[in-house]
């Protein structure tokens, strides 16, 4: 009989007066017994339409249903078929647009927890710290991945799997893209995104850091060195500014830079880490998106008394996971809605004040989405010390600018072939956002395995040819 | 890791280091530079490709011993590694073959400059320049540019060397005598490339300046590298690190340049000052 309650079983979290002081995981996991309660709620239906939601197809009534009897270890096989990252997709996906969207619990209550147990699988898994060590026969082709995200990690690890030679070209000093100097300790703890990534490096797979495709080595070079393929997961690149005065102020970061300085640089713990970084007393973020939510709830955590997020349009249009939304009013970030920045004040060359503009929503426009304008003499200004714009990225050029050949669209994306993730380059692969732009860690990771099915597949034609 | 081959104090406070670094080494051109970390808890810093040896697969920096990180590079000793090392990075400099260039270097601004000057002798153009510097100790490199360059000027603030004075003194004296250049090639402090391009613009000569923001990841990602130029975002660390003179707003990454300050003074008084 399964189990009818209409909510989730609730998911134990740091309270948010105490965790917005610290950088320590906000929500703490089910124990096996809420687990299992949980996973009794899944009707196991025959036509899955859950897995239709999710990007990569993780069999997801099969391993509830080990979960229901206590099987966590056989759960993590059925996952880890599918889904090399289980322990960050659990945490990062966002499961309400995805696999829980089209849940039948949810048609009347909530959804199945469905993210919350592929976590609590994987971090039992890690736990146990078995590790499997995979019988892999070696075919000696060798196939390079350019970028260690998701989407890079995802291809490497599936094409390692089928017995090739496989290379990740980095330019960071740490492999994990967005992981690891985007999403902040706090929703993604970085050990479990190391243990995560050495399950693939245990794969075989070998690690060049440093290296910055198109400037340390070329595509064509790598093509000419007998990589059979090439897989590019370079993703979004660039951060956008909104071109606005006083921008190049100082106190005016980039989300990118500001993350990257306290995640990748670990400058919360300055100076014990060299890397130094301002936060002030009162911050604004601008933008709507995970990435915006992460800046303001790490400029929190920081110490900055008040913390800002100022979206153009309204409250039902955030981009952001609708988890994340609800942790950032927790912890007390104050919310601007259809308002939208004209101007930053300065004062002796720092941020003194940010001038914007009221905002109403027009009909939608051809993304389905209503279309802010602005409300005629309708503007104010807020006191602020730090300014975090997150207002999305446009592709590196790096690559593009290198690879002859390799055909982008006009804003830059790799246009792929959406079958199998081929670019206009024979043999040279991409997915990720840097075909898609900014997009998800699972679409990322979706692409990644699209296009090692491809290479394997081309290779093996090219081999019996 | 990539392991330190050679190491030579040049003075008081500037060192030149050799490392081991194929994939930077294989590719690398003038102008260009790498971002490394000394330790796994370091900073990145970057530093410009002061030269390179693609046999022995060995690229030179030569850094200004300033505060934490500088001080910690400082302290590794030949045959020891560093953790990370990473290049190219930044456009290669675009070296015309002109009949006439002049080459400022200021400070430790000399050793980014030696490689351009070099390519460009090589190429066949005729080259001056300045060198600048606190005094004799300050001034970089001398012998190196005095083997290839058709004239070396010495500016020293204390007179120890050459003239006493700046080397926008030497600038103006040697445009007021009549020498023509097609381009004037700067590098050093964001003040001395300012009273340069103030010299230069109104007479209309060619001035390239390499610009040195704080950067973070040095490939693109993260802005702070931002400068305006011509009234346009550019990142430096994609975009540059070289520039037009005219175009670019020097008060501006001055100030950009000084945003740490604070920071910077706090990290060496925790670690036993300079
Ligand atoms: C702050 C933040 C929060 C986010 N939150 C979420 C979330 O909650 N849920 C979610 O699903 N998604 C989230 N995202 C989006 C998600 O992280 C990305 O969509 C995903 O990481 C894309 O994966 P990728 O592999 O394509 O690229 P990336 O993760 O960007 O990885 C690209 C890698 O390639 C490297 N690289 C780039 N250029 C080169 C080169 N020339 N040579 C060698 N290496 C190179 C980079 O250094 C990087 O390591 C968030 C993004 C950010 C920034
Ligand atoms: C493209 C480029 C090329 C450079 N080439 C050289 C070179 O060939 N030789 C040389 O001596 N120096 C060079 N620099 C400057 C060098 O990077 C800094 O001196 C160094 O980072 C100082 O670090 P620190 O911790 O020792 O000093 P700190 O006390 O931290 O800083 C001293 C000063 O260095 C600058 N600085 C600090 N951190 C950074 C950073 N991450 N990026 C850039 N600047 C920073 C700031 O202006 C600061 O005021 C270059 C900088 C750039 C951007
Ligand atoms: S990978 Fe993401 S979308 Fe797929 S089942 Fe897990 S949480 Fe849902
Ligand atoms: S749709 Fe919901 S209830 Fe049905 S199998 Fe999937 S998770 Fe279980
Ligand atoms: S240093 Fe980060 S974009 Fe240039």
């Amino acid at each position: 009989m399964p189990n009818m309650s209409l909510n989730k079983v609730k998911m134990p979290e740091q309270d948010p007066q105490v965790r917005n002081q610290n950088f320590d995981e906000v929500a703490l996991g089910y124990t096996k017994e809420q687990a299992m309660e949980e996973a009794t709620r899944c009707l196991n239906c025959k036509h899955k339409p859950c897995v239709s939601g999710c990007p990569v197809n993780v069999p997801i009534p099969e391993f509830i249903k080990e979960v229901t009897q206590g099987n966590f270890e056989k759960a993590y096989e059925l996952i880890t078929k599918e889904n090399n990252l289980p322990a960050i997709c659990g945490r990062v996906c966002p499961q309400e647009n995805q696999c829980e969207k089209n849940c039948v619990r949810g048609i009347k209550g909530e959804p199945v927890g469905i993210g919350r147990l592929e976590r609590f699988v994987a971090d039992y898994h890690m736990q146990q710290g078995k590790k499997s060590s995979p019988d892999i026969k070696k075919n000696g082709i060798k196939v390079a991945v350019v970028g260690g995200g998701p989407a890079g990690l995802t291809c490497a690890g599936d094409l390692a799997k089928l017995g090739y030679d496989v290379t990740i070209f980095e330019a960071l000093h740490t492999l994990g893209g967005v992981l690891m100097y985007g999403i902040p300790e706090f929703r993604l703890p970085k050990k479990l995104v190391e243990a995560e990534i050495q399950n693939i490096i245990d794969l075989g797979v070998k690690i060049e850091k440093n290296v910055v495709v198109g400037r340390s080595v070329t595509i064509d070079e790598l093509i000419e060195e007998g990589y059979k393929a090439v897989f590019i997961g370079s993703g979004a690149g660039l951060p956008k500014f909104m071109g606005i005065e006083g921008e190049n102020l100082n106190g005016v970061y980039s989300a990118n830079e500001f993350l990257t300085r306290i995640n990748l640089m670990k400058a919360y713990d300055f100076p014990n880490s060299p890397t130094p970084v301002k936060v002030g007393e009162k911050v604004a973020v601008i933008g709507g998106g995970n990435v915006a939510m992460d800046a303001a709830r790490t400029a929190k955590r920081l110490g900055a008394k008040e913390v800002y997020i100022i979206y153009r349009r309204g409250e039902e249009e955030l981009p952001a996971r609708k988890e994340e939304i609800i942790h950032a009013r927790e912890e007390g970030i104050i919310f601007k809605f259809l308002s939208n920045p004209k101007k930053i004040n300065g004062e002796n060359g720092w941020v003194k004040s940010i001038e914007c503009v009221e905002m109403e929503l027009a009909e939608a426009d051809e993304s389905g989405r209503r279309r802010p304008v602005e409300k005629k003499g309708s503007n104010f200004t807020v006191d602020i010390d730090t300014v975090i714009v997150a207002i999305g990225q446009g592709p590196n050029p790096l690559i593009r600018q290198t690879t002859p050949g390799l055909l982008t669209k006009e804003w830059g994306g790799i246009v792929v072939h959406e079958e199998t993730m081929e670019t206009s380059k024979e043999n040279v692969y991409a997915g990720g956002d840097a075909v898609t732009g900014a997009a998800t860690v699972i679409l990322a990771m979706g692409a990644g395995k699209k296009a090692a099915r491809a290479i394997h597949q081309k290779l093996q034609e090219d081999k019996s040819k | 890791m990539y392991k330190i081959l050679e190491k030579e104090k040049l003075n008081d406070l500037v060192e030149l280091m050799v490392i081991h670094a194929p994939f930077v080494a294989r590719k690398c051109e003038p102008g260009q530079f790498v971002i490394l970390r000394v330790d796994e808890k370091g900073e990145r810093i970057p530093l410009t490709i002061a030269d390179f040896d693609r046999e022995k697969e060995s690229v030179t920096i030569i850094y200004q011993i300033l505060g934490y990180s500088t001080k910690l590079l400082s302290e590794k000793k030949v045959g020891d590694c560093l953790q990370d090392f990473v290049g190219p990075l930044g456009k290669a400099s675009e070296l015309k073959k002109h009949k006439r260039v002049l080459g400022i270097g200021g400070g430790v601004g000399a050793a980014p400059l030696y490689p351009q000057i070099k390519k460009l002798a090589e190429m066949g153009v005729e080259v001056d320049v300045i060198l600048g510097g606190r005094s004799k100790e300050f001034i970089l490199l001398a012998d190196k540019f005095e083997a290839i360059c058709n004239q070396v000027y010495f500016a020293t603030d204390d007179g120890t060397k050459g003239k006493k004075g700046f080397v926008t003194d030497l600038l103006k004296e040697l445009l007021n005598s009549g020498n023509k250049y097609d381009e004037v090639i700067a590098i050093g402090p964001l003040l001395m490339m300012k009273a340069v391009v103030d010299i230069t613009k109104p007479e209309k000569i060619k001035t390239t300046v390499s610009l040195n923001p704080i950067m973070v990841d040095g490939t693109g990602m993260c802005g702070g590298c931002r400068v305006t130029v011509g009234g346009e975002i550019k990142f430096a660390c994609v975009d540059g690190p070289d520039f037009d003179g005219f175009l670019v707003d020097f008060d501006e990454c001055i100030r950009r340049q000084g945003m740490y300050k604070e920071e910077e003074h706090i990290c060496r008084i925790g670690l036993g000052g300079v």
